[in-house]
Parts: C-alpha cells; sequence; structure tokens
C-alpha cells in the first residue's frame, strides 16, 4: 500500500483537550492511528467526537495537547493536500451544477484526482450536470463525499456522514466507501450507528462524554454494547433456574418480575424462545436492546469521575457479565 | 490568487446569482434612462447632467456588487461551506480574494453597462477620461470590499440582505449618486468624509475640469479602508474561533 511505504507516522493524538465554556467537550484523549487503518469514532451526540475530528482536521485548536497528521501539523497536512474531510454539517454551494463543483474543489488541490473518475466513482455521473441545489439527500450526501475524495488524499476524516440520509442511501453510501477505501487510505468516521462502525470500520473508538471509554476490534465492542434485556412478569420462578437459559448472562427477580440479561441479539432471541418454552405462563414480556448511550454511561460508570451519578440513564449497575 | 479554474468558478457563481445582477446591474441601468434621460441636457457644478448621474449610477451598482461579496460570504458561513473550504489548502487570503475579485467583476460590469447607457445619452469622453474613471472608481471601491468582508462574518444571510440594500441605498445618496445634497455647510462636510462621496466624485476628474482628486480623497479611502480592514479581522478571528 502506498500509504505505508511512505513510511510515516498515522494520526497520533495526544492529551488533547477542548472546552467551551464550562462544557469540557474533550477530556485527554490519546489516540495512534496507523496509516491505512479505518477507524470509526462511536459514540452518543455530545459524546466529543465532532470535537475530536475538527482538532485533527485543524478546523479548532486544542486548549492542550497536540495532533500530528502522517507528521504534520493539522494546518501544514491540510495545506499538502493530504487530508480530505466530510464535515457533518454543510451543503453545496448554489450556482455550479455538480461537475463544476467537483472541478472547482479539485483545482484547489496540488494532486487531484481526476473528476471524471471521482463522478464515476462515487455515482454521481448520471447527475453531473443537475444543479447543486436539486440534489436528494443521498445525492447530496455522494457529491459531498466526491468533494472529499477528489483532493486524493491520504487521510479521510467523515464525521456523521450518513446522518442525513435514509437506510437504502446508507448502504449505497458504505458500497462506495468501502471501494475507496481499497485502495488503503486511512479513514476515521464518526458515527453513532453502532451497525455501521461494525460493518465497516477495522477498529472501533467508543467515545462517551469526552474521553475514550473502549477501543478495540468491532466484535469486541459490539459484545460490550449489544446487549439486551428480557423482562417478563411470572408468579412462580427460580433464579437459579432462570440463570441455566443458554445466553443468559445474567437473572434478577424482584417480587413478580423478572429480568434476564444477554449478551447480543442472537443469544436473546434463543434465551426467549428457551424461556418461554420452559415458562409458558410468563405475562407482559418486554425485550429491551440497551441503547448505546445508556451502554456507553454504563462503560464509563466505573470511572471515578463523579459527573457519572449526574446521568439520569437509569443504570441498572449489573455491568458484571460483560464487561 | 494563481488559481484561475477557481476564480472562474467564482466568476460564473457571480454572475448566475439573478438577485445580485438585479441589484447591481439592472436597477442602476433602469434608474439611470428614467432619471437622466429626462434630464438630458441639464448642467450640473458645470459637469452634464447625464455624466453626473451615470457615474452616480455606476458607483451604487459597483458599490452593491462589492458589498454582495458579503452576502455570498455570510451565505458560505451559513451553509458550512466555509468550514469545508478551510480543510483545502485555499487559504483564507486566497478566499477571500477570489470574493473581492469577483466582487470587483460585477463591478467592472456594472461600470461598463452604465458607460454605454451614458453614451447612447450623449456622454462623451475621451479615452484617457474613460480610463481615469475607472481607475478611480475602482480605488474608491476598496473600502466597500472590505465592509463587505467584514459583514459577511457579522450577520446571518436574512438579515445581511434587506441590510446590504439599506447601506447602499444610504451610502449612495449621501453620496449623491442619486443627485447632489448640498453645495456647502455642515453636511457636505461630513458627506465628504464618506468613501461613496469620493466614488461618485470620478465623474468630477472624468471630465477633467476640477482636475486629479484631492488629498482628502485619498486619505478618506485609506481611513476607512484600514479601519474597516481592522473590524473584519476582529470579527473574523472571533468567527473562526468559535467553531
Amino acid at each position: 500500500m502506498t500509504v505505508i511505504e511512505k513510511d510515516r507516522d498515522g494520526i497520533v493524538l495526544k492529551g488533547l483537550t477542548k472546552s467551551f465554556g464550562a462544557v469540557r467537550a474533550v477530556r485527554g484523549i490519546d489516540l495512534t492511528i496507523k496509516p491505512g487503518e479505518i477507524v470509526a469514532l462511536l459514540g452518543p451526540n455530545g459524546a466529543g467526537k465532532t470535537t475530536t475530528t475538527d482538532m485533527i482536521l485543524g478546523l479548532s485548536r486544542p486548549d492542550k495537547g497536540t495532533v500530528t497528521v502522517f507528521g504534520l501539523s493539522p494546518s501544514d497536512a491540510v495545506k499538502a493536500g493530504d487530508v480530505g474531510g466530510m464535515l457533518q454539517t454543510g451543503t453545496l454551494v448554489q450556482y455550479l451544477n455538480v461537475r463544476e463543483l467537483i472541478t472547482m474543489v479539485a483545482s484547489l488541490y496540488p494532486h487531484p484526482r481526476d473528476v471524471d473518475e471521482v463522478l464515476k466513482q462515487t455515482g454521481i455521473k448520471e447527475f453531473a450536470t443537475r444543479s447543486t441545489t436539486k440534489l436528494s439527500g443521498g445525492q447530496t450526501q455522494r457529491v459531498r463525499f466526491a468533494v472529499a475524495l477528489v483532493a486524493d488524499p491520504d487521510l479521510l476524516v467523515l464525521d456523521e456522514p450518513t446522518a442525513a440520509i435514509d437506510v437504502e442511501g446508507r448502504r449505497d453510501f458504505w458500497t462506495i466507501m468501502r471501494e475507496v477505501t481499497a485502495e488503503g487510505k486511512t479513514v476515521i468516521f464518526a458515527t453513532h450507528y453502532l451497525e455501521e462502525a461494525d460493518s465497516y470500520a477495522d477498529r472501533i473508538v467508543v467515545m462517551a462524554r469526552g474521553s475514550i471509554v473502549a477501543d478495540g476490534p468491532p466484535n469486541e465492542i459490539k459484545a460490550r454494547v449489544g446487549r439486551r434485556t428480557i423482562r417478563a412478569t411470572l408468579a412462580v420462578a427460580d433464579v437459579a433456574d432462570l440463570s441455566t437459559i443458554t445466553g443468559v448472562s445474567k437473572a434478577e427477580r424482584h417480587g413478580e418480575g423478572v429480568t434476564l440479561s444477554c449478551l447480543d441479539v442472537d443469544t436473546s432471541d434463543n434465551a426467549l424462545r428457551e424461556f418461554l418454552t420452559r415458562y409458558p405462563d410468563a405475562r407482559d414480556i418486554e425485550v429491551r436492546g440497551v441503547g448505546l448511550e445508556e451502554a456507553f454511561l454504563e462503560l464509563t460508570a466505573d470511572d471515578e469521575d463523579d459527573v457519572a451519578t449526574e446521568q439520569h440513564h437509569g443504570s441498572s449497575g449489573s455491568t458484571e457479565g460483560w464487561a | 490568487m494563481k488559481n484561475l479554474t477557481y476564480l472562474k468558478f467564482e466568476f460564473l457563481r457571480t454572475i448566475r446569482n439573478r438577485r445580485f445582477l438585479i441589484f447591481s446591474l439592472i436597477f442602476p441601468l433602469v434608474l439611470f434612462f428614467f432619471v437622466a434621460g429626462a434630464n438630458k441636457n441639464l448642467v450640473v457644478d458645470g459637469i452634464s447632467f447625464p455624466l453626473y448621474y451615470m457615474t452616480g449610477m455606476a458607483a451604487w451598482g459597483s458599490m452593491t456588487a462589492m458589498l454582495s461579496s458579503g452576502a455570498r460570504i455570510a451565505a458560505e458561513r451559513q451553509i458550512g461551506w466555509t468550514r469545508q473550504m478551510r480543510i483545502t489548502p485555499l487559504s483564507t487570503r486566497n478566499y477571500f480574494a477570489a470574493k473581492t475579485l469577483s466582487g470587483y467583476f460585477m463591478a467592472i460590469l456594472s461600470i461598463i453597462a452604465l458607460a454605454l447607457a451614458g453614451t447612447s445619452l450623449g456622454v462623451r469622453l475621451s479615452a484617457v477620461h474613460w480610463l481615469i474613471m475607472l481607475l478611480l472608481m475602482l480605488v474608491d471601491l476598496i473600502p466597500f470590499a472590505v465592509i463587505g468582508i467584514m459583514l459577511g462574518h457579522l450577520m446571518k444571510v436574512d438579515s445581511l440582505g434587506p441590510l446590504l440594500g439599506g447601506i447602499t441605498s444610504l451610502f449612495a445618496l449621501l453620496g449623491g449618486a442619486f443627485g447632489p445634497l448640498g453645495q456647502s455647510g455642515f453636511l457636505l462636510k461630513v458627506i465628504k468624509d464618506i468613501p461613496s462621496y469620493w466614488l461618485v466624485q470620478a465623474s468630477h476628474t472624468a471630465l477633467g475640469s476640477s482636475g486629479w482628486p484631492p488629498a482628502q480623497s485619498w486619505i478618506v479611502i485609506a481611513i476607512w479602508t484600514v479601519a474597516m480592514y481592522r473590524v473584519a479581522t476582529r470579527v473574523y478571528r472571533r468567527d473562526t474561533l468559535r467553531v
């Protein structure tokens, strides 16, 4: 891969801190991303993902700490044309058609890619002569992606690239994305969809309240945040027996209510089937996915950080069994 | 500004904006034919009225063209395009240079259109005088380029539209673009400190009767430019620090 042949450092974040007034958006992040790695920054809104990507892009300056992009400062990397970005918010400028827009942006870079090739690759060639203001959400998003791509950057930073589009558009987007990243680019994308991070990243960095709370390969992260709980009302039940149901990592009983915790969707489906076979008189059955946000907050609940207690998301405290 | 491709698309985007075209070109032209056409043989201050009114309308139109780059900056800020540009190798300086140059591009179109309109109503100037008038106007437009950049970072696009209309009309009115305001007294003294006055006065020089613009003209233009530049820099810093 060309990027690795350059024998450069990847993206290095050291002790990164950024506050906006009283809001501590990013609270001391250390992260090293190797060239060619595809990393998802996963976290709920307000986790500090955008603040982090903004600092990597040189759009905002850290209060403390440093960012280097392939050994350069973010602004030097941007100047050298090494970085392409797709920001979270932003529409396209008007009075241009799609091809004109991409040509204009390409002209700003020292070593841009061929405009036609980019139009083709991002699937926007069919509407290349359409005005930038007359596109659907999915089309706009693909054009914005082309804007980032035409730079032929070594690093692509995508801040919630699929936030504004429907499910189908989202799938199309990632299909194109996968083709592009096969070329060995380093990619950092922020998302709050676990499935996206799971399907498209080599590595998931989970952020919550300005800190990195987990960092690892997708299957590991998924296991940690993909939990389900089954709740039911049951007159007679034995906790010990409930615990023996396959896939149940933890069983609890409060009066007539029972709660079964499962590690992920597959096991909870199986556990529910077995539970109903064993206890056909169970009523009021509720299967609930632990929200990503809740899972993240639980991940940080062990921190001594007192802020955790301010969170009103009812943390059950049952972290054992999946930590 | 070495990047001609980028500049070309900036020009295209400016000229495709129908609203800019109407306000900086069509309106002044219509008003010119309306007013100067009815007073073809009038002489004011020793200057033929169509010539005076021609520079007045060209001043108004070109001022609008220059300030319009502020509206474009505000719009690009609002939709997040400015941030997108900040992560390209395009420097801030060149971003503003391109906006200013496309403002000038529209301004020159406006001045040329008015010059042609003037000629059709009998305005006759030598080539040298046309050139001097054009150059003087371009110099006197500098403060408006800076004011545009400043407003573009200060205002939201929705409030900027009407504000620009008001500002250009006020500048034009006080500068005497719609007709001379006063020949003496306190008002004229104040008016002489406004850059648009000197923009309109370019016609006097064009006629060659009142000689080269007085020192005051250059001082006023310079002071306004420097002062507005300082405000614009401060406003820009505040705006980019926010993100």
